[in-house]
């Protein structure tokens, strides 16, 4: 009977020590809010563009991380990025619907514009200068082709450009020889069926 | 094996450092008894804004305006750029996009230039004759003026290097005169033709950098630029502890760490410069054009190019003015029909091949090669699959295991890629050059480079639009707040009225007033409508 007791006892005693231990680990490894939103975050293209249906990246990130959007809505990242987001979730992975477009650049016809700051406001990175009654401007460095400032223009005059292309920033293509395309091809076949 | 045993006898000293691999393709140096010759002015001369590794510079003249030999026509844009100079005096006819020797087939914003025939000089720098007791922070603004950039074909801008830092001394000075691609022979002749002015330059080079000590390295291919060198060096004054020295020929002997691995049998850390153990690197044609810089006071508005290849008549080596068209070099040594030619701007290992001849010579044309299709190694579009022979593993002079470096690129695995160090990869072509298998190793590097950066730009990209997405955020939600604490002071100034005591009576016209002026108009109404009651009653 005491030998059931002292089992009893340390057991509990054992219970009770795991206990405050984990109760203390919890306060101090406590993570505000969910790691997953932001790692998700990390692997968008931050173009803030809306063309998945959430306002903002950081939205349709919280989305995902919660299960109520699929991985294969973002647009501008392509493919790449939805592998990225799905190989993260560990959920299957599916086609992009749309293909996205080749790099684009909002450019306001000055001599048009009326200075209504409509499209200043439009903008979610904050790439359009200029105050109530001057001519506005992008800032071509920052535009992220999102295209919401296209819409609220009452004189339509933006107009999006495909970005040009620099000498700065052109890389090799893959060599030429049958080889290096197949092999190309049955990767990404591969990765795409993962 | 045999390399275990030569790293082995290097080790204990029983012969002489070498860096590891390296080949000996067939050298067809069929210029190298060929003396240099001046070649006649042409009448137009393209200069592009850019010719040097580092940020493009920006145009200073415009259409119409006369030009000097001499004068600055483009300023630098930023730190790693170096000025663009006429190559003779002239009038701008335009400034336009203008095709340059880049793979991409791309075009750089360019001068042309209507030569005058006159080739005046612009005499506004001054010679520095007396440059041994010149502060070396002057010489090394008067490299920078003078466009100085690697003449050994990477175009690197040279006053970068010229530098005295207290943390990384400089102990030893290399003049480069490996030049180990096949067929270029122009720092071979302008070793044999002007010594003593390289020397100068050399010796200007180690009163910036505060040394006495320097190695000058030729291969034994080049005997003769030996020699004179040799002769020149027992001439000069002060320049007692510089040696030549002979090495065995093999490329890529010439490219930076690995001449300095054969030379000192010390290793330049990856990601590291060779100032960081206390070595610097210049190449020949760079000292004879930082003596021209410094004692005669002349901008670089000219260089060496070797023309030479299996289909040109007459191979030769040329004293071009920069920005004369390639074609008319071409012409001048009897090659006029480019059907069936391959042209490659440098060498035939590293050069880039050109779709057409209308390019014009830069700062970084070391030679430019008209090569027929069989000398090409145009086996490449028949790429077989890789049957592990390690060849290329063997002769990769920055030690990499380029197979499989291969296999990671092609697969777009780039983190693994850059484990396997593909930023350490030279781009040599050694391992191209051996594979059986023809495998275009290197244009799969280039490709995971690309790649890579793109990456790394794309992401920078997004990291700096996350941030400004953010802050916007910030600022909407602190300007909505301020909104609301606007509006809910003004309620509470009102909210006394119902009570009405005499005080808050004749202070709440006077606050609605001070509220009228500085709220917006959406504030107004509420204030409006809460005075209205009180000047009812």
């Amino acid at each position: 009977m005491t030998g059931l007791l002292y089992a009893l006892a340390s057991l509990g005693l054992f219970a009770l020590c795991a206990g405050i231990v984990l109760a203390i680990a919890q306060k101090i490894f406590h993570i505000e809010g969910d790691p997953m939103i932001d790692n998700i975050d990390n692997l968008l293209p931050q173009t803030q563009c809306g063309q998945c249906g959430y306002p903002g990246c950081k939205p349709y990130a919280t989305a995902v991380a919660s299960g109520e959007a699929d991985v294969n809505h973002c647009v501008p990242g392509g493919e790449r990025t939805m592998l990225q987001i799905a190989d993260l979730m560990g959920v299957e992975a599916k086609d992009v619907e749309e293909e996205a477009s080749a790099p684009m650049l909002a450019f306001v016809r000055e001599d048009e514009c009326i200075g209504c700051t409509l499209c200043i406001k439009a903008c979610p990175v904050d790439a359009i200068i200029g105050a109530p009654k001057q001519y506005h401007t992008v800032i071509v460095d920052h535009c992220t082709g999102c295209t919401l400032c296209v819409e609220p223009c009452p004189v339509d005059c933006i107009d999006m450009l495909v970005k040009p292309e620099l000498i700065e920033h052109w890389a090799w293509p893959l060599p030429d020889t049958k080889r290096s395309q197949l092999g190309h091809e049955r990767r990404e076949q591969h990765a795409g069926h993962a | 094996m045999p390399a275990m045993l030569r790293t082995l006898a290097q080790k204990m000293g029983l012969i002489a450092h070498s860096f590891s691999g390296g080949i000996h393709p067939e050298m067809h140096k069929l210029s190298d008894d060929k003396a240099i010759e001046t070649v006649k002015l042409a009448s137009m001369l393209i200069l592009p804004m850019k010719q040097h590794i580092g940020t493009p510079c920006s145009a200073l003249v415009s259409v119409g305006d006369h030009v000097l030999r001499g004068q600055k026509i483009a300023k630098s844009e930023g730190y790693l750029s170096v000025p663009v100079h006429a190559s003779t005096s002239g009038r701008v006819l335009k400034i336009e996009e203008s095709p340059i020797a880049h793979p991409s087939g791309m075009g750089m914003p360019s001068v042309f230039i209507e030569a005058d025939g006159d080739d005046q000089s612009d005499h506004s720098l001054a010679a520095i004759p007396d440059w041994q007791n010149t502060d070396p922070t002057l010489l090394r603004e008067r490299a920078r003026m003078c466009g100085l950039a690697g003449l050994g074909g990477a175009a690197f801008p040279t006053f970068i290097k010229l530098v005295q830092d207290k943390r990384f001394p400089i102990e030893t000075v290399i003049l480069n005169g490996i030049e180990c691609e096949p067929y270029l022979t122009n720092d071979h002749r302008l070793m044999v033709e002007k010594a003593s002015e390289i020397l100068d330059g050399m010796a200007i080079i180690m009163h910036m950098v505060g040394t006495t000590s320097g190695i000058i390295a030729i291969e034994d291919n080049k005997a003769d630029a030996a020699t004179a060198m040799r002769d020149a060096l027992s001439s000069k004054e002060g320049m007692d502890d510089v040696q030549v020295h002979v090495l065995p020929t093999r490329y890529p002997q010439g490219s930076e760490k690995q001449l300095i691995y054969s030379l000192t049998g010390h290793e330049v850390p990856a990601g590291k410069l060779p100032m960081h153990i206390g070595v610097l690197c210049q190449n020949v044609g760079t000292c004879k054009a930082l003596h021209d810089a410094v004692i005669l006071g002349q901008p670089l508005t000219e260089r060496i190019v070797t023309l030479s290849g299996d289909a040109l008549p007459q191979p030769a080596n040329l004293n071009v003015r920069l920005g004369t068209p390639i074609r008319s070099l071409f012409e001048r040594q009897g090659l006029v029909d480019f059907n069936g030619i391959q042209i490659v701007h440098g060498g035939p290992m590293m050069g880039e091949r050109l779709r057409h001849p209308d390019i014009p010579v830069i700062k970084s044309t070391s030679g430019i090669l008209a090569l027929g299709q069989q000398a090409i190694a145009a086996a490449h579009s028949a790429e077989d699959p890789c049957i592990r022979c390690g060849h290329c593993s063997e002769v990769c002079p920055a030690s990499l295991v380029p197979n499989l470096l291969a296999d990671f690129c092609r697969s777009d695995q780039t983190e693994k890629a850059e484990s396997y160090q593909l930023f350490d990869c030279i781009e040599c072509g050694c391992c191209s050059y051996v594979c059986p298998s023809n495998i275009p190793l290197v244009h799969y590097f280039r490709y995971g480079k690309g790649q890579v950066s793109m990456q790394r730009r794309e992401q920078s990209f997004a990291e700096a639009s996350r941030h400004r997405s953010e802050g916007r955020d910030v600022r909407l939600q602190r300007e909505l707040d301020e909104k609301a604490a606007r509006r809910s002071r003004v309620r509470r100034t009102h909210a006394p009225k119902a009570e009405a005591t005499p005080d808050s009576v004749t202070a709440a016209p006077a606050a609605a007033t001070t509220a009228d002026k500085t709220a917006s108009s959406a504030e107004k109404t509420v204030a409006v409508d809460q005075t209205s009651p009180e000047e009812k009653k």
